[in-house]
């Protein structure tokens, strides 16, 4: 195996990786940027990733697990936006609600309705996500460089990978170039201001809180209905944490968001081609160390030795009219 | 924070309106046992009866509890700074280094009550250097508590991986975790405590943490009402600004809070690691952290709420498990869905039935103001 071999499966895997994390992390971009911290992420991609396996497994369709994600996920979205908005709650608490409901609830209703130790069952061809071969990239793979970039970086990955990185530039499309995207930051910088101009906080976080649900509901579907076939229990395995980490990491930016989600599964992914093989230079490099990685270097920046992190100004307040 | 509500008396305040917030979360949970075809009730049986229907039952559900009172109290602390630590999984897990080292320096040669003292102190160092840090980022760094005690919660547990399958396991053996320790590491039962009452505490490894626990709890409440420190910490945690006028630190006292808070969280675990496994293994805190959360709102972050309230979580993990196993198609993991209710209902929506109750009292009050006025004439 040759050293740029090595490199492009590492990076297809990266890829792969990545998807939920990008999905995620927008998805916290929206409700973040509306003044709503969420980190209910990892309990909204389960409760999705649940859902579409589910679903799936029952209607035979793929297309019908993905819709299930997506209500289950808004669903979840709104009981945030119910505690957080309407009751005004700590938000912190109604994240941490959900997260354990999502965890306990999958597990238990999973084990009752298919009996597979809380596993929905294995999906067939029809009801799962199937990769997509870009045209001739069977027959360019021999030519050097250019071949495997095309045949195995840009082709074949699945519908939803693709839909991930076109996200990218259409949150940020929506977020900066839109009237309803002026709003929802202004929501979450200065609410006062945007209900003094008639416009109303409730409805607009509200709005930011679906727009979250959808987003998630993505990320789980990927995970259920594309990366394997199948939901396992507690499958998300921190990817929430992770994507609130890239949130912070790209300073709440939707294009440095996809760059902290791609950084984060490329490490996840050299940490797993690392095991058991020293680094040339630094040797052997604990697995635990670069798993935890992500989180340092989140600590890092959030203590400002990397540039300062600055959250939206108006984010984890509940609005308060007439005070 | 002034409270927009209108003031109620204390029994409903601390009383009724924690009542009712838990009840609305058992019909919930109620409800999830619907959904999987089982009888509600049947489950409540169980875990009423799992849990105190015998001694030995007893025994671990104040096991458990033990636990949750040290978490409870550690997010309690913080929560009076107006902090949340939501980072208590973490520092659990890395305060039982102090209590491995302690133990695997001592157990041979010292009986337990000179290991004990040690292992406190070693679990409240650490537990107190791992929530060192991230009160300090917050106080000088402006970086966001919650944020960075969620990371090191990530970072603890990648480190405690690392240091129990390649540092602190013993030679040739295959399984992540320390030696057994001898008899010195090991705290005694409590057993003389429930029998008592009569009770058989069976193979429960009820013991003396527990009353390490209560002490703490007092001392919490010396803490928090009795003295300088504390009158401190209410009232940066009441109005930062109003602290800052009067010449308090901020910074001083937002890193002395993380650390007690740490330090206390640290101490849970001497109940796993001394007084039950008499060793350490990968992930003993098992979620202990997060209950802390729970425990703490549905006490109001008092001691006097937060020991009853760690004994009904003891009574659902032990409970739970009996109805694990008197009825197959519901696990443990129900457990955990009861904690996410009663943290959704006790904490983010503590006021969804606030009103009514209150417009309830006020009619009640209305209807006894004019009887006592008929009477009268």
């Amino acid at each position: 195996m040759d050293f740029f071999h090595v490199i492009v499966v590492l990076l297809e895997s990266t890829i792969r990786v990545s998807v939920p994390l990008i999905f995620a992390a927008l998805a916290g971009l929206f409700t973040e940027r509306a003044g709503i911290f969420d980190i209910g992420l990892e309990g909204k991609m389960l409760g999705a990733a649940f859902a579409a396996g589910a679903v799936a497994a029952v209607t035979q369709s793929v297309w019908m697990g993905l819709l299930a994600a997506i209500l289950i996920s808004v669903a979840l979205s709104l009981v945030h936006g119910y505690a957080s908005i309407t009751q005004r709650g700590n938000q912190i608490v109604s994240g941490v609600a959900i997260n354990f409901i999502v965890a306990g609830s999958t597990v238990i209703l999973g084990e009752a309705w298919f009996r597979q130790g809380g596993r929905t069952p294995a999906l067939g061809e029809g009801s799962r996500f199937q990769t997509i071969t870009f045209p001739y990239a069977d027959s360019i793979r021999e030519i050097p460089i250019l071949g495997p970039v095309y045949s195995d970086l840009l082709s074949g990955h699945f519908l939803l990978t693709y839909v991930a990185f076109a996200m990218v530039p259409i949150s940020w499309w929506i977020l900066y170039r839109t009237r309803f995207g002026l709003r929802l930051r202004a929501v979450g910088e200065n609410p006062g201001a945007v209900d003094t101009a008639g416009i109303s906080v409730i409805w607009m976080r509200y709005r930011a809180v679906i727009c979250c649900g959808i987003l998630c509901g993505f990320a789980g579907a990927y995970l259920s209905l594309a990366m394997t076939a199948g939901f396992v229990k507690g499958m998300t395995a921190g990817k929430g944490y992770i994507a609130l980490a890239a949130l912070i990491f790209a300073k709440w930016r939707p294009f440095n968001i996809m760059l902290a989600c791609l950084l984060f599964g490329f490490l996840d992914a050299l940490a797993i081609r690392l095991q058991g093989n020293p680094l040339p230079l630094i040797g052997q490099v604990p697995v635990q160390l670069m798993q935890a990685l992500p989180y340092i270097l989140t600590v890092i920046l959030l203590a400002g030795f990397i540039g300062k992190a600055i959250p939206p100004k108006a984010g984890g307040v509940p609005y308060v009219k007439e005070r | 924070m002034s409270s927009p509500y209108a003031k109620l008396p204390g029994w409903v305040e601390y009383g009724l309106i924690p009542l009712v917030n838990l009840a609305v979360a058992f019909l919930m949970a109620g409800l999830v046992v619907l959904l999987v075809g089982e009888n509600p009730l049947e489950a409540a049986y169980h875990l009423i009866n799992g849990a105190f229907g015998r001694g030995e039952y007893l025994g671990f559900t104040l096991y458990y509890a033990t636990t949750f009172i040290f978490t409870g109290l550690a997010v309690a602390v913080a929560f009076h700074a107006g902090l949340f630590n939501i980072g208590g999984e973490g520092q659990a897990y890395v305060g039982g280094i102090g209590v491995a080292l302690a133990c695997l320096w001592l157990d041979q040669t010292m009986p337990w009550f000179v290991v004990f003292p040690l292992a406190i102190l070693g679990s409240a160092f650490f537990g107190a250097a791992w929530a060192f840090l991230p009160g300090w980022l917050q106080a000088k760094r402006g970086s966001h508590i919650v944020i960075t005690t969620i990371m090191f919660n990530f970072i603890a547990s990648s480190l405690m991986v690392y240091l129990l399958t390649r540092v602190l396991k013993p030679l040739g053996s295959m399984s992540p975790q320390t030696r057994t320790f001898a008899e010195g590491g090991q705290l005694p039962k409590l057993d003389w405590l429930l029998a008592i009452f009569g009770l058989d505490i069976g193979t429960a490894p009820f013991n003396v943490s527990f009353l390490l626990a209560l002490v703490a709890a007092f001392c919490v409440w010396l803490l928090i009402w009795r003295t300088k420190l504390g009158y401190e910490m209410r009232t940066m945690g009441h109005s930062p600004s109003a602290a800052r006028y009067a010449g308090m630190s901020e910074s001083r006292i937002t890193v002395i809070t993380m650390m007690i808070s740490g330090a206390l969280a640290g101490m849970m675990a001497l109940n796993p690691i001394m007084g039950e496994q008499g060793r350490m293994q990968l992930d003993f805190v098992q979620g202990a952290g997060f209950v802390g959360i729970a425990v703490a709102l549905m006490g109001r972050s008092h001691p006097a709420g937060i020991i009853p309230a760690a004994v009904l979580f003891g009574m659902l993990y032990q409970g739970g498990a009996e109805i694990s196993f008197e009825m197959p198609s519901i696990s443990r993991d129900m457990i955990v869905i009861i904690q996410g209710l009663v943290i959704l209902f006790a904490g983010a929506l503590e006021n969804m039935f606030r009103p009514a109750i209150a417009r309830l009292f006020a009619a009640s009050s209305r209807r006894a103001a004019v009887v006592a006025q008929t009477k009268g004439a």
